[in-house]
């Protein structure tokens, strides 16, 4: 075992990133909607997968109508990427979510369950079950390290990866600590009974959390898709369960909290599969969440949740 | 006879009052909680809704605010009938409240809390706040003067930026106050006010609630246990004891009613 050095600590690090920016897009959609309705979107990991195969099919398309540029490419499917998937994010709220708004609080879990078993299966029947896969779009990247030895390699794609995450996580901190609607959503996530009394339109700040949400996920499916060219109609429930994992671990209804979750899992997952084995990269991450709420029920991040009167 | 004096305007048809509850009662299962109520706010006035603990005082002010619906009456602000209007939307019509256990946003920095409460003046669409265009900016400019407006009327301008809930709780009062004001309302309700507030801030809510019906014209309902703020500041109390009104009159005619002593010191 002595034989794992500092640079491969090193690409455990890079590769734990990238797979923590990942599950932190994601996080932050189950920990904005549970923050304002005190919810678990199970359906969420369903939204990235759409998200996914719509970034897949949109830059098949883009290739066919032969655009190359890379940063066209990539800015052109996020945007379709964003608009579809938050249409779906937005149409699920008001299908599934609103009607049952003031039922106990088991109906729209059960609800939200449905709603990712049909979304599940509408998508297979249009796309089909089977893996869809793609012409990697950004290959390449760096190598560090003795020529002879083991060599950190950090590829263009995990830096791209990195810096999106990056530029949208500031985004939404700007959006939600600068501005109107912003301010509506976290008073809206403290007293929502108190923000209405107010004038607040709280059904309307309840659609944009979902529309954020599905906004990040969508751009998670993107990045996965074409990190590893491939996706199916199961993607969303393991990387639904790993993000709401982060979620609960960096204090759910936190949005630092969510980024911090999804780093955090993304960072043991990676050393688990390195220094343990790769089948191991579950359990010490599902381990890590039972320790954190054994020691810190309210997740690293999170408030205690003082009860309302 | 002050009972009659109290019902007087009615009859007037020149000066409709602001609000009239008529016949308000409020039934939990087996309880009467409010029984039979009955009484107008007119513009400009401060009117108390006093008794003992249990007479059903914050169940008015919940039917009226509408938070419960009542069981029979009416209330109406104004001549349009509210007793079946959602908060929000009665809030809208100009009538917004304090609560007895104070409802800040307590995370939200003391501006923001006022700032929020503007929320509908202000145009909320998406876009115009993504990019920040001339108009946003500007509503968002005004929108800061009208709160600080308010933080120098109730003397919280210094603590403008700190987390509302880490204020003392004379500040986190009269934030709350601003709250409600800064979104012109016709009728303030305030529920206890001066619970909790040593005498010092209590004098200063009593020269509060006088300034904001001096200088905002606007009609203050209170609920109060503190016997100097109430007989210092009201131009008509109610009483109530059981869920039924016993007297209403001027300070003077309360403080020489029979029936009131006796809700308040029992027999003897």
């Amino acid at each position: 075992m002595s034989g794992f050095s500092l640079l491969e600590f090193i690409q455990q690090i890079i590769n734990g990133l990238t797979l923590g920016s990942i599950y932190a897009l994601i996080a932050i959609g189950y920990t904005m909607v549970y923050g304002i309705i005190g919810m678990i979107n199970f359906a969420h990991g369903e939204i990235y997968m759409i998200g996914a195969y719509v970034g897949l099919l949109a830059i098949t398309a883009l290739g066919l109508f032969g655009v190359d540029s890379i940063s066209a490419i990539l800015l052109a499917t996020l945007a379709i990427s964003i608009l579809v998937t938050g249409s779906y994010g937005w149409t699920v709220e008001r299908l599934a979510y609103r009607p049952l708004r003031g039922s106990p609080r088991l109906v729209p879990l059960i609800s939200a369950i449905g709603v990712s078993i049909f979304l599940q299966n509408y998508v297979q029947l249009g796309q089909g079950a089977r893996d869809v896969s793609m012409q990697p779009v950004l290959t390449g990247g760096w190598r560090f390290g003795p020529d002879d030895g083991f060599q950190v390699y950090l590829s263009y794609m995990q830096v791209l990866i990195a810096a999106i995450t990056v530029a949208f996580m500031t985004g939404l901190t700007l959006f939600i600590a600068r501005s109107r609607m912003g301010r509506a959503c976290r008073a809206c996530s403290e007293d929502r009974a108190m923000a209405n009394l107010l004038g607040i339109d709280t059904d309307r700040v309840i659609a944009l959390t979902f529309v954020l949400g599905a906004t990040l996920a969508a751009v998670a499916g993107v990045l996965v898709s074409m990190y590893y060219g491939l996706v199916n109609p199961f993607i969303g429930f393991i990387a639904g369960l790993k993000a709401f994992t982060a979620a609960v671990l960096g204090g759910i209804g936190s949005i630092p909290g969510a980024m911090l979750g999804g780093v955090v899992l993304g960072l043991a997952e990676s050393f688990a599969s390195a220094y343990l084995q790769t089948e191991y990269k579950d359990v010490v991450a599902f381990a890590l969440l039972i320790l954190v709420l054994l020691i810190r029920p309210t997740g690293l991040l999170g408030r205690p949740d003082v009860e309302k009167v | 006879m002050s009972l009659d004096l109290a019902k007087t305007p009615i009859a007037e048809p020149a000066a409709p009052p602001l609000l009239a509850v008529r016949n308000l009662s409020m039934r939990f299962g087996g309880l009467l909680a409010v029984d039979n109520v009955h009484f107008d706010v007119h513009r400009g006035q401060i009117f108390a809704i006093i008794g003992p603990n249990g007479a059903g005082k914050t169940t008015v002010f919940n039917c009226v605010g509408g938070f419960y619906r009542p069981t029979t009456g009416t209330v109406a602000l104004d001549g349009q009938a509210i007793d079946h209007l959602p908060s929000h939307r009665i809030a809208r019509l100009g009538l917004v409240r304090t609560f007895q256990n104070v409802r800040l946003f307590k995370t939200m920095t003391v501006v923001e809390n006022l700032l929020v409460s503007q929320h509908v003046q202000l145009e909320t669409r998406l876009l115009p706040g993504l990019f920040k265009t001339p108009k946003y900016r500007r509503a968002e400019a005004e929108a800061l003067d009208r709160a600080a407006f308010w933080l120098e009327k109730v003397g919280l301008l210094s603590v403008a930026n700190r987390e509302a809930g880490n204020l003392a709780y004379g500040q986190q009062r009269r934030l709350e106050i601003a709250r409600c004001m800064i979104t012109h309302p016709k009728l303030l309700m305030l529920d206890e006010p001066a619970a909790g507030l040593n005498p010092q801030e209590t004098r200063d809510l009593d020269r509060l609630i006088n300034a904001l019906r001096a200088e905002h014209d606007v009609a203050v309902l209170l609920i109060e246990h503190d016997m100097s703020l109430v007989m210092g500041i009201s131009d008509e109390i109610l009483v109530m004891e059981y869920g039924r009104p016993i007297a209403t009159g001027d300070p003077a005619a309360i403080r020489a009613n029979p029936k009131v002593i006796k809700a308040y010191l029992g027999e003897e």
